[in-house]
């Protein structure tokens, strides 16, 4: 299974997020959160994304999507971190960060295709909210 | 020069030098960025402090690496992943040193500045920490080139930091937080580039005070 890691500056982002997500699929999906800094600051940081990525992965590839600003950042600096192993494994989802998650949760557990994942993602990038 | 223990006070000077100014450079942040550079510095720095005694007597590549992790772990807005992978360069620049030559500083700054390029995928003149960074490199460079000796050729790299972060006042941010002001940012100085060249300043003061 694809696992899914949501990275905010906030950790109720972050929660909330997945708990929206999994109103739409069961728990065999692994959406891990990965919000604020270790002392419960507004921030990211790479070792609590690195351990997230970690959990969220059982062999076949990781999603991560993110927020704002220095969220990306800090999900590179957590790449570099990771066992090479999982970090070949790694993708970070260019996408808005709720639409996109609950779209690739949905898609997680229906495919194991990282490639329908990524359009997906990318599918939710692009829908208009008002048409 | 140095020796592992110079080294620490290297880096126990450049702590302090950050903590006492996380005032500063906080309002410096609240006017262009999200106000956190200041407060996430100095936690980052705390944090180097309070390790600093399990540095001692290890190697320079070891030390730097364990400045890298703790920022990387405990700053939290975008200069812990900067300025942690520029520890993180610099340490493989120095690994398994007890000493260090001209020609290993001159690496240290090099994979430094490699190591914020490609984190922060910024270049000079967009209004960032390389702005500082990048001119105190070239001016050591310079020094170093006349057989200058450390204290000269860290004076002339503070000037040029210096002078970059004053550069930074003149240019438009094109990273971060500070670029969704565009030209409103032109007029104030960069966070990132100060906090550079106050490091870069705690680096000579440490040199001047064993030179007397």
């Amino acid at each position: 299974m694809i696992g899914i890691v949501i990275v905010s500056h906030s950790i109720k982002i972050a929660e909330g997020i997945v708990d929206l997500c999994y109103e739409m699929v069961d728990d065999s999906i692994k959406i891990i959160p990965a919000g604020g800094t270790n002392d419960g600051r507004i921030g990211t940081d790479p070792i609590k994304i690195k351990e997230a990525i970690e959990k969220a992965y059982d062999g076949d590839g990781v999603v991560v999507l993110v927020d704002i600003g220095s969220s990306l950042m800090n999900v590179d600096m957590a790449k570099e971190l990771l066992e090479e192993e999982i970090r070949l494994k790694v993708k970070i989802l260019d996408t808005p960060i709720v639409e996109g998650s609950i779209g690739v949760a949905v898609e997680a557990l229906i495919s194991n295709d990282i490639d329908k994942i990524l359009e997906v993602a990318e599918e939710a990038r692009i829908t208009k909210k008002i048409r | 020069m140095a020796n592992t223990d110079l080294f620490i006070n290297i880096i126990e000077n450049m702590a302090k030098a950050v903590i006492e100014n996380k005032e500063y450079l906080t309002d410096l942040d609240r006017a262009i960025g999200d106000g956190d550079h200041g407060i996430n510095m100095s936690k980052g720095f705390q944090a180097v402090l309070s390790k600093l005694d399990d540095m001692r007597d290890k190697d320079l590549g070891t030390i730097l690496k364990n400045v890298a992790m703790t920022l990387i772990s405990t700053v939290g807005g975008a200069s812990g992943p900067l300025y942690g992978t520029a520890f993180l360069r610099a340490a493989t620049a120095v690994d398994g040193k007890m000493d260090i030559d001209k020609t290993d500083i001159l690496n240290i700054f090099e994979k430094a500045i490699e190591g914020v390029q490609t984190r922060g995928k910024a270049q000079v003149g967009e209004k960032t920490i390389l702005d500082s960074l990048v001119p105190a490199y070239e001016a050591l460079k310079k020094s170093y080139e006349k057989e200058e000796g450390n204290l000269e050729a860290f004076r002339a790299a503070e000037e040029a930091a210096l002078k970059g972060v004053e550069y930074t006042k003149t240019i438009v941010a094109k990273k971060g937080r500070a670029s969704y002001l565009g030209e409103r940012s032109i007029g104030h100085q960069d966070p990132g580039a100060t906090s550079t060249y106050i490091m870069i300043k705690s680096i000579k003061n440490i040199l001047e005070e064993n030179h007397k």
